[in-house]
């Protein structure tokens, strides 16, 4: 059968249109459309520019934020201790000297780098955009090629707004059907990694694409494509459609009158071709989902809820087996047991994969009228002052608050807990984060990754709760 | 040609999916120097709750002190994409990675500090954790010939990308290699202002 070798993937179109020239036989130099920067990965990439008398080659197309390591108590740079505050000034008298523009914590729209990138209409489909993060793939959302990179590369893009690639693999994630009641966006990532593993799209660019995904909001989409890196893939894309455009209509960044039908015309060809061949598919039945909740270590130990934690002797792959016994000793669980029957300390409503508007929505529909439960801590953190501003124009602010929520300023938060936001040791976390490492929410601290509805009702149970089964038995609110 | 990169002990971390935050957890990122980052390399193994070395974790037995091969298994360097990590690591000592898999970023920030990460199939990281549980190993890497050799004549191959084997055998830097294409990347701004004008 004859072969149309000029059929392209998504991702393969993009590549090639920002290639500026050939390092060698294997690596190209592409063109950087977006450099965004915060203040963990870029000072020692600053200091390596001015060692080497170099200067920033596009300061307009470098947007700065301060995030990671912000109190969520308090709008001041040294409310979060010595080490941060020397950490955001840092940052701060950077793009003051090279002239990036910065939302800095006195700015309205300050907060998580992947949340304000889009808001702002920074992210635009076609781009290449990198960030020193590895949750830049969540601006594939857009039909962006975006992804994390290192502080030698935010140096080597600082200088020259370019960075040396190989192409990557291409994977397709079809999804089709739709999702039930009650599961999200969040629990179908974490499905998807649960079947393919947190390595199992290393050196592949995902593309998410069927019917699932053209009716999934773009808050939805970048939830998905945000944990794609969680499954190891360099980043995830989807093709952007007549939802992505609405969504940049109007934005600060996004084209104005004047280019607007141009930029729509071009995105309007970013797709994958038919006959583009991916180097590996794999199709998921959105329908057969249900709402999920990890119970191990890293991502990829996830089930639905109402499943038993596993017995590391059902999994055959020795390393596997060992993982999951390590896992369930931190965590302090048992094989067999329901997550359904077991306790939370903490409840977690944020970061860049759940703090967005809906994300918000959600989980404020399940709090509305109830109280959290006694003896658990629940704070919601939005993504951005945006988001901030739009909860408290709708209600959800006083909801969470009335339910015994705290109501933070917008950062990072306890996704990580560089600030003063941490789990203790011990402590059950109900988290819409992104990853449960051992120690990333604090030492001993014991994470299992939730959509903002579960974390939502976790919160009001003070155990986790099937949602699915609460909705179905009509005491929904 | 021979062109030893590495010669030295190696250390077994028998673990899949060693995350960044295992390898440096947050509380040392807050740091604006390169330097520093050794003694927080794996910190929560390391070290027990007290301050005090954790006698059971592997780095901290007296037989791997001064190790410069890391061994370990898949998905290596998962997580983040925090530059901290090989920092941490190279600072340690250590200037070969040895695994079944590594994280893309990780990798790619780990060959821009100049470390070797060889990657081998399943069943050769086995071999080389079996040889591992027969007593504490000297070997040497030979990045031109692209072998690990154990002594013995004994030798077990390696792939390795020729662009990254060229950077790693001459050194070559980073930006001032990219900085030669001035010319095409001035060309590329103007045509990429032309016909999408909205980008800036
Ligand atoms: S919210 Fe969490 S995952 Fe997202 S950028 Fe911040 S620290 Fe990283």
């Amino acid at each position: 059968m004859a072969h149309d070798f000029s059929a392209k993937t998504l991702y393969q179109k993009i590549y090639a249109s920002h290639v500026v020239g050939k390092l060698n036989p294997s690596t190209d130099l592409l063109y950087v459309d977006r450099h965004l920067i915060h203040e963990v990965t870029s000072p020692q990439a600053f200091s390596g520019l001015k060692l080497a008398n170099r200067a920033v080659r596009r300061p307009d197309l470098t947007f700065a934020t301060m995030d990671h390591n912000v109190s969520t108590q308090r709008r001041s740079m040294d409310a979060a201790g010595e080490t941060s505050r020397k950490q955001l000034e840092a940052l701060a008298a950077n793009c003051d000297e090279n002239q990036i523009p910065l939302l800095d914590l006195t700015h309205p729209d300050q907060g998580i780098v992947h949340v304000i990138g889009p808001e702002q209409g920074l992210t635009q489909p076609g781009m290449i955009i990198v960030c020193g993060d590895s949750h830049t793939s969540t601006h594939g959302a857009f039909g962006a090629l975006a992804f994390g990179i290192g502080t030698s590369e935010v140096e080597h893009v600082l200088a020259t707004q370019t960075l040396p690639q190989q192409q990557a693999k291409t994977l397709k994630v079809e999804i089709n059907g739709e999702l039930s009641a009650h599961v999200t966006p969040k629990d179908l990532i974490m499905a998807v990694i649960g079947k393919l593993g947190t390595a199992g799209g290393n050196g592949f660019v995902a593309e998410f694409a069927g019917s699932a995904i053209t009716a999934m909001s773009m808050e939805g989409r970048m939830t998905l494509c945000n944990m794609s890196i969680e499954m190891g893939a360099k980043a995830g894309l989807i093709a952007p459609d007549e939802t992505t455009f609405a969504y940049l209509k109007g934005k600060a960044h996004a084209p104005g009158a004047a280019h607007w039908d141009a930029a729509v015309k071009y995105w309007q060809s970013l797709y994958s071709d038919p006959a583009a061949v991916f180097d590996h598919t794999v199709v998921v039945d959105a329908a057969s989902i249900a709402p999920q909740i990890t119970w191990g270590t890293n991502p990829e130990q996830v089930m639905a809820v109402d499943q038993s934690v596993p017995a590391p002797d059902s999994f055959t792959d020795a390393t596997k087996r060992d993982a999951a016994e390590r896992a369930l000793a931190y965590m302090g669980l048992q094989p067999g047991q329901k997550l359904t029957d077991c306790q939370v300390d903490v409840v977690f409503i944020g970061s860049c994969t759940n703090s967005r508007i809906e994300d918000l929505r959600a989980a404020a529909s399940v709090v509305q009228g109830k109280k959290v439960a006694n003896g658990v801590r629940a704070l919601v953190v939005p993504g951005s002052g945006m988001v901030k501003r739009q909860a408290e124009a709708e209600g959800l602010a006083a909801i969470f608050k009335d339910a015994g929520f705290e109501w933070r300023e917008p950062g990072c938060s306890m996704c990580l807990g560089m600030n003063d936001d941490r789990v203790a040791a011990g402590e059950r976390c109900a988290s819409t984060s992104n990853r449960n490492f051992e120690g990333r929410q604090g030492r001993g601290a014991r994470t299992h990754l939730v959509s903002p509805a579960m974390a939502a009702a976790a919160a009001i149970a003070g155990k986790f709760v099937n949602i699915a089964a609460v909705h179905t038995q009509g005491e929904q609110p | 040609m021979s062109k030893i990169f590495a010669k030295g002990l190696v250390c077994p971390l028998d673990k899949n999916n060693v995350d960044t935050d295992q390898i440096i957890p947050k509380q040392f990122l807050t740091s604006v120097s390169r330097d520093g980052f050794a003694e927080a390399m794996f910190f929560d193994w390391r070290y027990l709750a007290d301050g005090s070395p954790n006698p059971d974790f592997v780095v901290n037995k007296p037989e791997y002190k001064g190790a410069s091969i890391l061994l370990t298994r898949a998905n290596f360097g998962c997580g983040s994409s925090r530059e901290h990590a090989p920092w941490a690591i190279l600072q340690y000592g250590f200037k070969v990675i040895i695994a079944e898999s590594f994280a893309d970023i990780f990798f790619n920030n780990s060959v821009n500090n100049g470390m070797l990460l060889i990657q081998l199939s399943k069943t050769n990281i086995d071999l080389l954790f079996n040889r591992c549980t027969q007593g504490p190993q000297q070997w040497q890497i030979d990045l031109a010939s692209q072998e690990i050799m154990f002594g013995n004549n004994a030798a077990l191959g390696f792939s390795i990308d020729a662009d990254i084997k060229q950077r790693l055998l001459s050194g070559l830097d980073f930006i001032g290699s990219s900085e030669q294409l001035n010319p095409q990347i001035a060309d590329y701004e103007q045509s990429r202002k032309a016909s999408q004008p909205w980008l800036g």
